[in-house]
């Protein structure tokens, strides 16, 4: 018996189980110890990789969702519907384990309610609080087609299917207001960072770098769901959307240089550590990617995979810079998060990464059984036959 | 009827009174202390012989008030900036935001509140007493006040002295001004104080943008509407046309 699981565990799932393990440990430590004792966070670091990546990355990386249901539900480009239900459901994921992530960082988690009944407007954080609450809602309901078809809850399904162009403009204003709000954060301390990222600009930077990553984010996830799933999207759409990523990383690369040209920033580049950090995400979200998709192998299912992960990797990248490079000559300590901080933030995205394959498994996720045929363009790779997932679907209902 | 503090750095001698008083009206143990932390809400920063002192310095238009989501921090009318503990949330963007890094945290405690000074708002400047720090100066080096009061009486000092003073009271316009206010015969940028901050009040570069976003929403609203009428429209032409071809094969 359990030389057979142990058959079953893949090098992945092992270090999924580590981690979250891990995290459970570290998660209890910070609960029964406090902040100061198992987080390196201190007066001059009152933000760690909990806020820097857990929020202010994680709630990017899941921009997925709203662009792709503009592009499908707006914008009306139906050939890339098969893929908005796996996008949904990593957005919807992304958004409840920023949630989780934060109650670790909070100081007093259980009075996170309070932003709902007192009320500061003026405030970047009650905005952002505000819209993930009500593009989690969101997307729940977006996502809900999938449980409702499940289970067999026609009328429910009715109801949800109505109101789905609603949702989905109310999806797209929200993610427009607080994905440009996580930018809104820094506006307050212009003299605390560094130039090269503070800019009165920092609300667009972030809202069109989040449009980029979540298209990088989608190509990431489908190629690894190829690997994992046997399912997949058609070589064409993956193209189509690794273009569309170059392009916006593109004009965000554009703006970029000319806030750091009218700011006369380049006068602070050279062999310091923020040039040196602000060179890789450069590299990572615009340079590489341009040259990988401008090459032949860029058109390959690695190739597109590779790009779309050095965008994934260099949002990531200016997204700590922010956070955190930013702010280390001001406050003269450089902060690097304790074991137990980078715990839970892996444990937060192993449970992801778990919680997605579980749904995988059991819900109708990949599979659009109620869209017209032409449509349904996901055809499972060293399968032929399209109906299968169909039949199996139905044969488990 | 907004208090205020006027600290002279021609008057202080170091004596550490202010500290001292600070301490035992909130019930900390008396210690020197170099730092501001969650047990110290003041201190003196030496420079050469000019003693500075450090504390929150109660701002007009606080950024720590202006970023709270719960609105934990409230600037009273009193003057002080005011902390309620059973407000927060604990998410410490005061901190991050505090231009002058005055908040700070009770890291060790399962159940962690801001800590900073409060102008000694519940047990004194509420009722229009002096605060503890100001009684305790022996040499009437931090003053107690109404602020406009005490604006004119360094106005005063100044023009009195001008050659003594520098011709700049800190925390009059900087950054939207604020309820402690500084006078010296020293330039302030050589005492560590933050002489780029400007006289915008803080706040006003997040306001700029969170005033802006409802005609954002109603623009893109409009907007995205009106794209998916247009798509839409497209494919329903479309169907239309191939059903009238498809007929016309027919006959």
């Amino acid at each position: 018996m359990i030389t057979r699981l142990i058959g079953k565990l893949t090098f992945w799932k092992a270090l999924g189980i580590v981690f979250i393990l891990g995290g459970l440990v570290s998660g209890a430590a910070r609960f029964i110890f406090g902040l100061g004792a198992t987080t390196h966070l201190s007066d001059s670091t009152p933000w760690g990789v909990w806020i820097g990546f857990d929020v202010v990355t994680g709630v990017g990386l899941a921009a997925g969702g709203f662009t792709l249901c503009g592009i499908v539900y707006i914008f009306n480009i139906k050939r890339f519907k098969p893929i908005v239900r796996p996008t949904v459901l990593t957005a919807f994921l992304g958004y409840l384990l920023v949630v989780v992530g934060l109650m670790f960082d909070l100081g007093r988690p259980w009075a996170i309610w309070h932003a709902i009944v007192m009320w500061n407007p003026h405030s970047v954080m009650f905005e952002v609080a505000w819209c993930v609450m009500l593009y989690t809602t969101v997307l729940a309901l977006e996502f809900s087609p999938v449980l409702l078809e499940r289970f067999h809850l026609t009328k429910a399904l009715k109801v949800v299917k109505a109101i789905t162009i609603p949702l989905v403009i109310a999806g797209i204003l929200l993610s427009m207001l607080h994905q440009s709000s996580l930018g809104s954060l820094y506006l307050i301390v212009p003299e605390k960072m560094h130039p090269f990222w503070y800019s009165p600009m920092l609300p667009v930077f972030f809202f069109v770098s989040a449009l980029a990553v979540g298209m990088g984010m989608t190509i990431v996830e489908s190629y690894l769901s190829a690997r994992a799933f046997n399912k997949t999207l058609e070589t064409p759409l993956l193209k189509d959307l690794s273009r569309m990523m170059v392009g916006v990383a593109s004009v965000y690369v554009m703006m970029r240089f000319l806030d750091m040209l009218h700011g006369n920033k380049f006068a602070l580049v050279g062999w310091n550590m923020e040039s040196g950090m602000l060179a890789l995400e450069m590299a990572l979200f615009f340079a590489i990617p341009l040259v990988v998709h401008n090459v032949r192998f860029g058109q390959t299912r690695l190739g597109m995979f590779l790009g779309a992960m050095s965008v994934v990797l260099g949002f990531v990248t200016n997204r700590l810079n922010v956070a955190m490079t930013s702010l280390e000559r001001y406050y003269g300590n450089v902060y690097f998060p304790s074991i137990g901080e980078l715990f839970v933030t892996a444990a937060v995205v192993s449970a992801g990464f778990w919680i997605f394959s579980l749904a995988v498994k059991h819900l109708p996720i990949f599979v659009d059984a109620h869209e017209e045929k032409d449509m349904v363009r996901l055809t499972p790779v060293m399968r032929p036959v399209v109906e299968e997932p169909r039949t199996a679907a139905s044969a488990q209902a | 009827m907004s208090y205020a503090l006027l600290i002279d750095l021609t008057g202080c001698v170091g004596c550490g009174e202010c500290q001292r008083a600070c301490q035992r009206s909130h019930g900390f143990p008396e210690v020197e202390a170099k730092n501001l932390n969650d047990k110290n809400f003041t201190c003196l920063d030496q420079h050469g012989d000019v003693f500075v002192r450090r504390m929150c310095q109660h701002c007009e238009q606080p950024a720590c008030a202006s970023v709270c989501p719960v609105g934990a921090l409230e600037k009273t009318k009193a003057g002080a900036v005011n902390y309620s503990a059973d407000k927060c949330i604990g998410c410490r963007y005061c901190m991050l935001a505090c231009p002058y890094d005055i908040p700070k945290y009770e890291w060790a405690s399962n159940n962690p509140r801001v800590r900073k000074c409060t102008m000694c708002y519940d047990e004194r400047t509420s009722k229009g007493q002096p605060t503890a720090c100001s009684e305790a100066c022996p040499v009437g080096a931090t003053l107690f006040g109404k602020r406009d009061e005490l604006l004119a009486e360094a106005h005063k000092r100044i023009g009195e002295n001008p050659d003594k003073y520098v011709h700049r009271i800190y925390g009059e316009k900087e950054a939207g001004g604020a309820s402690v206010l500084y006078l010296t015969s020293v330039p302030f940028e050589k005492l560590g104080f933050k002489t780029t901050l400007g006289n915008e009040a803080l706040p006003e570069k997040t306001w700029n943008v969170l005033s802006k976003l409802p005609d954002v929403v109603a623009t893109a609203g409009v907007l995205f509407s009106a794209v998916y009428w247009i798509t839409h429209r497209r494919d329903e032409v479309r169907a239309f046309e191939q059903k009238m071809n498809g007929k016309s094969n027919v006959n």
